[in-house]
């Protein structure tokens, strides 16, 4: 089995999320592509540890599920609080950062 | 010459101290004591004065009693650093002892005069203060027991003559003056600091006599006793208001006349002479340097004596005649040997007579509503006995008109002069001789102008009157010291001194002291004669128009202040302009157009900071890109 097939799946739902996050403003569908990301990494280390023949990369793969799943929560809870002060999921809404 | 070692002060000499403390406190008292001391804080100045000449005269009597002639008291250690320390030290010896007599009594008679002359002054209790000040600060310097603590003095009394000079200070002239005999001072001080430098880098110390018994024991280089003499040699022209440093002097006659007196005659401006004289060592072991000392002597008696003739203001006359008077005391010094002790006694008489002079025109200024010109003087003989009687006195002696002191002490002088070696004794001896006959023909000038002749007061109401006795009795034992005091002075001093100068013979050269004598007494008699002779109807009552070049010169202080101005003062100005462009265009540009740089950057940068999350995300991915094509590069390419 070619590991290229994956590695360019993987490269193509990176480029997706990639692009997801910088043009989408609802911050659930940035959410989303994110985790679209992380999955683009996640299946490039798998498929790495697999054509390795180790299972190291799976063990990351896992790890990142994990801190994923943890960052999710984190965000949508920062997503909910900016929703209520601001009734809008718009990232753009967002910017009181600037300067 | 034998090794220098002083005895350690016991007995009398372990009040020492209490010499320069007395007039010390009484500075402190007077300048703190407020307006509640202003009836009666002067007798307390007076009081210092006196008791500390009181505890001089008591201390000379000691002094002649001791063996070897020194008394040396530590008081304690000033400064520790490395292998140098200095101590605050003093230093009793034959030289310091008439010099704290001159100091402490003459300055006696002047601080009583100052009594009289001051009195309708508001800030007579601060002339005071400053003046005990003074005298505290020059005791100091003359006992002071290595160049250290003479340098502490030296700076006293250049902050004394300063804050007194520029007393009125509401005056700008006084105010200018005050400056001006500050900033020049300053200039000759340099020259004494690289000197004490010089003497730590050389010798490793500053005490006298370990820089003297390096000098005797030949440790010293030529190279060193050469810059160690001419620093001290532009230190001491500084502070005596010699060629070329001798603008200021003049100047300083804007302070009170007691200043004038006490400061600017008796003892501060001699303190160059004192500084010579007390390094005569090193000096001694230079001829270049002792030969300078003489020429600069020479330079300025004729100097003064030129100036001297075309001034019309009473104070600035007697001025320019101590700047050639000291010329004559620098001449003696510089001669070295048993010329010293001639250079001393001049110095010492020259208290006397110039003292009583100045206070003498500061009586006849009192006298005639502060006039100070002499062209509207004339017929005072009549009107001021005492000033007169006395003014004549001074006015002898500073001739050197025999029986009366400067004959004494200042034909010695020429003597010593024309006895060195080759064409420099006929030069110097030359000069000298002809100095003597213009400071007689300048000095009658003034005399007959003031006194005699027909009276030319601007008002005609105008009542001169003879000054209260607090002024007169100062004049008359100024006016006797004038008579006697250089007779005494010539007979007594040279040997009383021999311990620190050492042989008292002179050696005669180009001419005997017969020659000499006549050639001198006929000098002054023919420049007295014919100033008598020109001034005696009244002279010029404007200012005539200047004919010569000589005298144009001359009434312009012989360009010395546009000397200054365009050797010092025109430089000085434009390299501080040079800076100050330098510094804003070089040091300034550099610094701030980095400040702008960093600065506009930086509100480039702030633009990207939007805010929006997406632009932010944008920026780390180009930084994703840009570090995936750097590892490309490097792992492929």
């Amino acid at each position: 089995m070619n590991p290229e097939y994956y590695l360019i799946l993987a490269a193509a739902l990176f480029c997706i999320g990639a692009v997801g996050v910088l043009v989408r403003r609802n911050a659930i569908v940035v959410f989303m592509c994110v985790e679209l990301m992380l999955n683009a990494g996640n299946l490039t280390l798998v498929t790495f540890a697999r054509t390795n023949g180790s299972v190291d990369g799976q063990v990351m793969a896992f790890f990142v599920m994990v801190v994923a799943a943890a960052e999710v929560v984190v965000g949508l809870a920062i997503v909910m609080a900016i929703y209520r002060s601001r009734r809008s999921a718009s990232v753009d809404d967002a910017n009181l950062l600037k300067c | 010459m034998d090794e220098i070692e002083y005895a350690s002060a016991t007995g009398a000499f372990s009040y020492l101290w209490l010499l320069i403390a007395l007039p010390a406190l009484g500075a402190l008292f007077l300048l703190l004591a407020g307006r509640r001391a202003d009836k009666w804080g002067h007798w307390v100045g007076v009081a210092t004065v006196a008791s500390s000449f009181g505890l001089g005269l008591w201390m000379f009597f000691s002094l002649r009693g001791l063996t070897d002639k020194t008394a040396y008291q530590e008081l304690f250690q000033f400064l520790s650093v490395g292998d140098l320390t200095i101590d605050a030290a003093l230093l009793f010896d034959p030289l310091s002892a008439v010099f704290v007599l001159l100091i402490t009594g003459v300055g006696s008679l002047i601080h009583l005069y100052a009594v009289g002359y001051m009195e309708h002054d508001e800030g007579r209790r601060r002339f005071f203060g400053y003046f005990n000040l003074f005298v505290a600060a020059m005791l100091l310097l003359v006992l002071g027991g290595n160049y250290f603590m003479m340098f502490v003095g030296w700076e006293g009394v250049g902050l004394a003559s300063y804050l007194l000079i520029s007393f009125w200070q509401m005056k700008p002239s006084a105010a200018t003056a005050g400056k001006k005999a500050f900033l020049t001072n300053r200039v000759a001080d340099v020259g004494f600091v690289l000197a004490l430098f010089t003497m730590i880098g050389a010798v490793g110390s500053v005490d006298f006599d370990a820089v003297f018994n390096a000098g005797i024991d030949g440790q010293l280089t030529s190279g060193v006793t050469l810059a160690l003499g001419l620093l001290l040699l532009l230190a001491a022209v500084g502070k005596s208001g010699q060629f070329p440093l001798q603008t200021w002097l003049p100047d300083a006659m804007e302070g009170p006349t007691p200043v004038s007196a006490l400061i600017h005659a008796a003892t501060m401006v001699t303190a160059g002479v004192y500084l010579i004289a007390r390094s005569h060592i090193i000096f001694e072991l230079n001829s270049t340097v002792q030969t300078t000392v003489v020429a600069i002597g020479a330079i300025t008696l004729l100097f003064g004596c030129i100036v001297g003739c075309a001034q019309d203001d009473i104070k600035r006359i007697l001025a320019w005649s101590t700047v050639s008077q000291i010329g004559y005391m620098f001449l003696a010094v510089g001669l070295g040997g048993a010329a010293l002790a001639l250079g001393i006694i001049h110095l010492l008489a020259h208290g006397f007579f110039k003292a009583g002079l100045f206070l003498g025109a500061g009586s006849v200024m009192h006298g005639m509503n502060d006039q100070t010109d002499i062209r509207r003087f004339g017929g005072l003989w009549k009107k001021m006995p005492w000033t007169y009687a006395t003014f004549a006195a001074g006015w002898i002696a500073i001739i050197g008109m025999w029986p009366f002191s400067g004959f004494f002490t200042k034909d010695p002088i020429i003597l010593a002069a024309f006895a060195r070696e080759g064409w420099q004794g006929w030069v110097f001896g030359g000069s000298a001789l002809l100095g003597a006959a213009i400071t007689a023909f300048y000095m009658t000038r003034l005399f007959v102008l003031t006194f005699h002749g027909p009276k030319r007061w601007t008002d005609p109401d105008h009542h001169p009157h003879e000054s209260p006795p607090v002024m007169v009795v100062p004049l008359v034992f100024l006016a006797l010291g004038s008579v006697g005091a250089g007779f005494l002075l010539a007979a007594g001093v040279p040997e009383w001194l021999s311990p620190v100068f050492g042989e008292t013979t002179l050696a005669y050269g180009h001419l005997g002291h017969t020659e000499v004598m006549i050639l001198t007494l006929s000098a002054v008699v023919l420049g007295a004669a014919l100033a008598w002779w020109l001034f005696r109807s009244g002279g010029e009552k404007v200012q005539q128009p200047a004919r010569t070049a000589i005298v144009r010169a001359a009434r312009s202080s012989l360009y010395g202040d546009r000397a200054n101005e365009l050797v010092l003062e025109t430089p000085g100005r434009f390299l501080t302009n040079a800076s100050v462009w330098i510094d804003n265009r070089g040091v300034d540009g550099i610094v701030n157009s980095l400040a702008a740089t960093i600065g506009g950057s930086s509100r480039r940068l702030l633009r990207l900071q939007t805010g929006y999350v997406r632009s932010y995300a944008l920026s780390i991915l180009f930084g994703a890109v840009l570090v995936v094509a750097a590892l490309l590069v490097v792992f492929v390419g």
